[in-house]
Protein backbone atom coordinates (compact mmCIF):
# COMPACT_ATOMS: atom_id res chain seq x y z
CA UNK A 1 0.00 0.00 0.00
CA UNK A 2 1.23 3.57 -1.02
CA UNK A 3 1.48 5.50 2.15
CA UNK A 4 1.56 9.11 1.70
CA UNK A 5 1.58 10.50 5.52
CA UNK A 6 2.53 9.37 8.26
CA UNK A 7 -0.50 9.89 10.57
CA UNK A 8 -2.01 6.49 9.40
CA UNK A 9 0.87 4.99 11.00
CA UNK A 10 0.00 6.76 14.65
CA UNK A 11 2.97 9.37 14.70
CA UNK A 12 1.68 10.93 17.95
CA UNK A 13 4.79 13.23 19.63
CA UNK A 14 4.53 11.62 23.06
CA UNK A 15 5.71 14.61 25.88
CA UNK A 16 5.60 14.32 29.38
CA UNK A 17 3.20 11.29 29.32
CA UNK A 18 1.09 12.75 26.71
CA UNK A 19 -0.22 12.32 23.22
CA UNK A 20 -0.15 15.67 20.57
CA UNK A 21 -1.12 14.77 17.06
CA UNK A 22 0.69 18.27 16.08
CA UNK A 23 4.60 18.68 16.22
CA UNK A 24 4.37 22.12 16.30
CA UNK A 25 4.59 23.96 19.46
CA UNK A 26 3.50 27.30 19.27
CA UNK A 27 4.97 30.65 21.62
CA UNK A 28 2.58 34.05 22.20
CA UNK A 29 4.81 36.39 21.82
CA UNK A 30 4.94 39.52 19.62
CA UNK A 31 1.23 38.91 18.55
CA UNK A 32 -0.45 42.52 17.29
CA UNK A 33 -3.93 41.11 18.93
CA UNK A 34 -5.49 39.03 20.72
CA UNK A 35 -7.52 38.00 17.74
CA UNK A 36 -4.64 37.48 15.48
CA UNK A 37 -3.07 35.48 17.66
CA UNK A 38 -6.03 33.11 17.67
CA UNK A 39 -6.75 33.12 13.62
CA UNK A 40 -2.90 31.64 13.94
CA UNK A 41 -2.96 29.22 16.58
CA UNK A 42 -6.22 27.92 15.00
CA UNK A 43 -4.11 27.87 11.22
CA UNK A 44 -0.82 26.20 13.07
CA UNK A 45 -3.02 22.99 14.56
CA UNK A 46 -0.73 23.99 17.45
CA UNK A 47 -2.06 21.77 21.00
CA UNK A 48 0.74 22.98 23.01
CA UNK A 49 1.19 26.82 23.58
CA UNK A 50 3.40 28.95 25.60
CA UNK A 51 2.27 31.33 27.86
CA UNK A 52 4.91 33.57 30.20
CA UNK A 53 4.10 34.69 33.99
CA UNK A 54 3.72 38.66 34.23
CA UNK A 55 2.11 40.83 37.86
CA UNK A 56 -1.47 40.83 37.01
CA UNK A 57 -2.27 44.38 35.23
CA UNK A 58 -5.96 45.14 36.12
CA UNK A 59 -6.48 47.54 33.48
CA UNK A 60 -5.63 44.64 30.74
CA UNK A 61 -9.27 43.38 28.75
CA UNK A 62 -9.33 39.72 27.60
CA UNK A 63 -6.31 36.72 28.41
CA UNK A 64 -4.51 34.63 26.44
CA UNK A 65 -5.40 31.97 28.54
CA UNK A 66 -9.36 32.31 27.53
CA UNK A 67 -7.78 32.10 23.92
CA UNK A 68 -6.21 28.75 24.58
CA UNK A 69 -8.79 27.34 26.31
CA UNK A 70 -11.70 28.08 24.27
CA UNK A 71 -9.26 26.23 21.58
CA UNK A 72 -8.66 23.61 23.61
CA UNK A 73 -4.84 24.05 23.58
CA UNK A 74 -3.10 22.66 26.70
CA UNK A 75 -1.05 25.53 28.37
CA UNK A 76 2.91 25.18 28.40
CA UNK A 77 4.11 28.35 31.30
CA UNK A 78 7.82 29.55 30.89
CA UNK A 79 10.02 31.05 32.89
CA UNK A 80 10.29 34.04 30.47
CA UNK A 81 11.99 37.06 32.00
CA UNK A 82 14.40 34.96 34.57
CA UNK A 83 17.49 35.35 34.99
CA UNK A 84 18.50 32.53 38.25
CA UNK A 85 17.63 29.29 39.11
CA UNK A 86 16.04 31.01 41.63
CA UNK A 87 13.76 33.22 39.88
CA UNK A 88 12.97 30.44 37.40
CA UNK A 89 11.64 28.01 40.52
CA UNK A 90 8.99 30.62 41.73
CA UNK A 91 8.23 31.60 38.64
CA UNK A 92 7.69 27.60 37.58
CA UNK A 93 5.75 27.26 40.79
CA UNK A 94 3.44 31.06 40.70
CA UNK A 95 2.15 29.30 37.19
CA UNK A 96 1.81 25.52 38.71
CA UNK A 97 -0.35 27.67 41.37
CA UNK A 98 -2.12 29.68 38.29
CA UNK A 99 -2.53 27.27 35.44
CA UNK A 100 -3.07 24.18 37.42
CA UNK A 101 -0.69 22.29 35.37
CA UNK A 102 3.50 20.85 36.51
CA UNK A 103 4.52 21.87 33.05
CA UNK A 104 7.06 24.35 32.51
CA UNK A 105 9.43 25.72 29.69
CA UNK A 106 12.39 26.18 31.62
CA UNK A 107 13.78 29.39 30.38
CA UNK A 108 16.88 31.28 32.07
CA UNK A 109 18.88 33.96 29.86
CA UNK A 110 22.19 35.27 30.48
CA UNK A 111 21.85 38.61 29.24
CA UNK A 112 18.97 40.84 27.48
CA UNK A 113 21.04 41.41 24.14
CA UNK A 114 21.50 38.18 23.30
CA UNK A 115 18.60 36.21 25.12
CA UNK A 116 21.04 33.69 25.27
CA UNK A 117 19.94 30.39 27.91
CA UNK A 118 21.97 30.42 30.86
CA UNK A 119 23.05 27.02 31.49
CA UNK A 120 24.30 26.86 34.80
CA UNK A 121 21.28 28.16 36.17
CA UNK A 122 18.95 26.00 33.47
CA UNK A 123 20.41 23.01 34.78
CA UNK A 124 20.38 24.45 38.82
CA UNK A 125 16.97 25.31 37.98
CA UNK A 126 16.09 21.82 36.00
CA UNK A 127 17.27 19.67 38.95
CA UNK A 128 15.38 21.80 41.60
CA UNK A 129 12.23 21.21 39.64
CA UNK A 130 12.44 17.93 38.59
CA UNK A 131 12.38 17.39 42.38
CA UNK A 132 9.08 19.58 42.84
CA UNK A 133 7.73 17.32 40.48
CA UNK A 134 7.60 19.35 37.51
CA UNK A 135 7.16 17.84 33.73
CA UNK A 136 10.46 20.31 32.77
CA UNK A 137 11.02 21.35 29.12
CA UNK A 138 14.61 23.33 29.20
CA UNK A 139 15.04 25.83 26.89
CA UNK A 140 19.26 25.74 25.86
CA UNK A 141 21.97 25.98 23.72
CA UNK A 142 22.66 23.70 21.13
CA UNK A 143 25.11 21.98 23.34
CA UNK A 144 25.03 17.98 23.04
CA UNK A 145 26.91 17.81 26.42
CA UNK A 146 24.47 20.10 28.00
CA UNK A 147 21.18 18.29 26.22
CA UNK A 148 23.09 14.85 27.79
CA UNK A 149 23.18 16.57 31.19
CA UNK A 150 19.83 17.39 31.72
CA UNK A 151 18.20 13.79 30.62
CA UNK A 152 20.10 12.28 32.70
CA UNK A 153 18.61 14.84 35.48
CA UNK A 154 15.42 13.81 34.61
CA UNK A 155 14.00 16.58 31.99
CA UNK A 156 11.05 15.27 29.59
CA UNK A 157 12.70 16.96 27.04
CA UNK A 158 15.45 18.87 25.70
CA UNK A 159 14.67 22.30 23.40
CA UNK A 160 18.21 23.56 21.93
CA UNK A 161 18.13 26.71 20.13
CA UNK A 162 18.46 27.05 16.31
CA UNK A 163 19.48 30.68 16.29
CA UNK A 164 18.61 33.76 19.34
CA UNK A 165 14.88 34.32 19.95
CA UNK A 166 13.30 36.60 17.63
CA UNK A 167 16.31 36.17 15.21
CA UNK A 168 14.98 34.33 12.45
CA UNK A 169 18.37 33.17 11.67
CA UNK A 170 17.53 29.91 11.24
CA UNK A 171 19.70 26.92 13.19
CA UNK A 172 22.79 28.12 12.42
CA UNK A 173 24.78 24.66 13.84
CA UNK A 174 22.69 21.90 12.32
CA UNK A 175 25.62 19.57 13.07
CA UNK A 176 24.98 20.13 16.91
CA UNK A 177 21.57 19.39 16.55
CA UNK A 178 22.34 16.51 14.63
CA UNK A 179 24.34 14.86 17.51
CA UNK A 180 21.63 16.05 20.38
CA UNK A 181 19.40 13.98 18.20
CA UNK A 182 21.29 10.64 17.95
CA UNK A 183 21.86 10.82 21.82
CA UNK A 184 19.01 11.96 22.89
CA UNK A 185 16.52 9.01 24.56
CA UNK A 186 14.01 12.31 25.57
CA UNK A 187 11.99 14.36 22.84
CA UNK A 188 14.06 17.15 20.82
CA UNK A 189 12.01 20.17 20.54
CA UNK A 190 13.87 22.71 17.92
CA UNK A 191 13.32 26.20 19.79
CA UNK A 192 14.12 29.82 19.26
CA UNK A 193 15.86 31.24 15.56
CA UNK A 194 12.80 29.84 13.16
CA UNK A 195 12.62 32.92 10.32
CA UNK A 196 9.85 30.63 7.67
CA UNK A 197 8.66 27.30 6.78
CA UNK A 198 12.22 26.08 5.28
CA UNK A 199 14.08 26.27 8.94
CA UNK A 200 11.13 24.24 10.81
CA UNK A 201 11.22 21.65 7.77
CA UNK A 202 15.31 21.71 8.00
CA UNK A 203 14.95 21.13 11.96
CA UNK A 204 12.40 18.27 11.10
CA UNK A 205 14.51 16.68 8.50
CA UNK A 206 17.38 16.96 11.13
CA UNK A 207 15.52 14.45 13.11
CA UNK A 208 13.79 16.94 15.72
CA UNK A 209 10.36 15.42 17.62
CA UNK A 210 8.91 18.68 17.45
CA UNK A 211 9.93 22.56 16.66
CA UNK A 212 8.32 25.90 19.00
CA UNK A 213 8.32 29.17 17.31
CA UNK A 214 6.55 31.97 17.84
CA UNK A 215 7.72 35.46 16.33
CA UNK A 216 8.39 33.90 12.81
CA UNK A 217 4.36 33.95 13.15
CA UNK A 218 3.10 36.77 15.27
CA UNK A 219 5.64 38.78 13.32
CA UNK A 220 4.51 37.76 9.56
CA UNK A 221 3.17 40.18 7.68
CA UNK A 222 0.16 37.27 7.48
CA UNK A 223 0.57 35.54 10.83
CA UNK A 224 -2.27 32.93 10.05
CA UNK A 225 -0.66 32.30 6.53
CA UNK A 226 2.78 31.71 8.00
CA UNK A 227 1.40 29.65 10.32
CA UNK A 228 -0.33 27.21 8.14
CA UNK A 229 3.05 27.48 6.53
CA UNK A 230 4.74 26.21 9.67
CA UNK A 231 2.12 23.44 9.96
CA UNK A 232 2.88 21.97 7.18
CA UNK A 233 6.28 22.23 7.25
CA UNK A 234 6.83 20.53 10.58
CA UNK A 235 4.26 17.49 8.58
CA UNK A 236 6.61 17.82 5.65
CA UNK A 237 9.82 17.90 7.48
CA UNK A 238 8.97 14.99 9.54
CA UNK A 239 8.03 12.59 6.78
CA UNK A 240 11.28 13.18 4.63
CA UNK A 241 13.24 12.32 7.91
CA UNK A 242 11.23 9.37 7.84
CA UNK A 243 11.31 8.36 3.83
CA UNK A 244 15.19 9.06 4.16
CA UNK A 245 17.24 11.52 2.39
CA UNK A 246 19.56 10.74 -0.78
CA UNK A 247 23.41 11.07 0.33
CA UNK A 248 24.58 13.89 -1.10
CA UNK A 249 27.47 13.26 -3.97
CA UNK A 250 29.76 15.32 -5.46
CA UNK A 251 28.93 14.23 -9.27
CA UNK A 252 26.17 13.99 -10.59
CA UNK A 253 24.58 10.22 -10.92
CA UNK A 254 22.36 9.63 -14.08
CA UNK A 255 18.91 8.65 -12.72
CA UNK A 256 18.90 6.74 -16.57
CA UNK A 257 21.00 4.87 -17.86
CA UNK A 258 23.46 6.19 -19.84
CA UNK A 259 24.70 3.98 -22.54
CA UNK A 260 21.85 2.73 -25.33
CA UNK B 1 -0.59 48.83 58.13
CA UNK B 2 2.12 48.94 54.13
CA UNK B 3 2.35 46.94 52.28
CA UNK B 4 3.86 46.31 48.55
CA UNK B 5 1.68 44.90 46.05
CA UNK B 6 3.18 44.36 42.40
CA UNK B 7 5.72 46.92 43.36
CA UNK B 8 3.43 49.90 44.66
CA UNK B 9 2.98 50.76 47.98
CA UNK B 10 -0.57 50.14 49.45
CA UNK B 11 -1.75 50.65 53.13
CA UNK B 12 -4.07 47.74 54.20
CA UNK B 13 -5.87 47.59 57.38
CA UNK B 14 -4.04 45.72 60.53
CA UNK B 15 -4.74 41.96 60.24
CA UNK B 16 -5.25 42.00 56.30
CA UNK B 17 -5.18 39.00 54.89
CA UNK B 18 -3.65 37.69 51.52
CA UNK B 19 -7.03 37.57 50.12
CA UNK B 20 -7.63 41.13 50.69
CA UNK B 21 -4.62 42.07 49.43
CA UNK B 22 -5.72 40.16 45.46
CA UNK B 23 -9.01 41.99 45.91
CA UNK B 24 -7.02 45.36 45.14
CA UNK B 25 -6.16 44.41 41.71
CA UNK B 26 -9.03 41.96 40.89
CA UNK B 27 -12.39 40.07 41.57
CA UNK B 28 -11.03 37.54 39.25
CA UNK B 29 -9.19 34.62 40.85
CA UNK B 30 -8.89 32.14 38.55
CA UNK B 31 -5.93 32.05 36.31
CA UNK B 32 -4.08 33.78 39.65
CA UNK B 33 -1.12 33.09 41.68
CA UNK B 34 0.31 34.30 44.49
CA UNK B 35 3.96 34.90 46.67
CA UNK B 36 4.68 36.75 49.78
CA UNK B 37 8.12 37.50 50.26
CA UNK B 38 8.90 34.99 47.23
CA UNK B 39 6.95 32.14 48.68
CA UNK B 40 3.89 31.05 46.42
CA UNK B 41 1.00 31.08 49.07
CA UNK B 42 -1.57 28.21 47.92
CA UNK B 43 -5.25 29.88 46.82
CA UNK B 44 -6.79 27.68 49.60
CA UNK B 45 -4.65 29.39 52.39
CA UNK B 46 -5.56 33.01 51.01
CA UNK B 47 -7.88 33.63 53.55
CA UNK B 48 -6.27 32.66 56.48
CA UNK B 49 -2.79 34.12 55.59
CA UNK B 50 -2.25 37.36 57.57
CA UNK B 51 -0.02 39.85 56.15
CA UNK B 52 2.67 41.80 58.10
CA UNK B 53 4.14 45.13 58.15
CA UNK B 54 6.25 45.49 54.84
CA UNK B 55 5.50 42.29 52.95
CA UNK B 56 6.38 42.07 49.51
CA UNK B 57 2.84 41.22 47.38
CA UNK B 58 3.44 39.60 44.19
CA UNK B 59 0.60 38.59 41.98
CA UNK B 60 0.84 37.13 38.71
CA UNK B 61 -1.17 35.92 35.64
CA UNK B 62 -0.94 34.75 32.02
CA UNK B 63 0.25 36.91 29.67
CA UNK B 64 1.23 36.72 25.85
CA UNK B 65 4.77 35.23 25.64
CA UNK B 66 7.50 33.08 24.91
Amino acid sequence: MIQDTLTDAGDDLVLGGEKFSSRLIMGTGGAPSLEVLEQALVASGTELTTVAMRRLDPAARGSVLDVLRGRGIKVLPNTAGCFTAGEAVLTARLAREALETNWVKLEVISDERTLLPDPIETFDAAERLVADGFVVLPYIGDDPALARRLEQAGCAAVMPLGAPIGSGLGIRNPHNIELIVEASGVPVILDAGIGTASDAALAMELGCDAVLLATAVTRARRPDLMAGAMRQAVVAGRMARAAGRIPRRRYAEASSPMTP
Amino acid sequence: MNVTINGTAHELPQGATVALAVRRLTETMSGVAVAVNDEVVSRGAWDSTPLAEADRVEVLTAVQGG
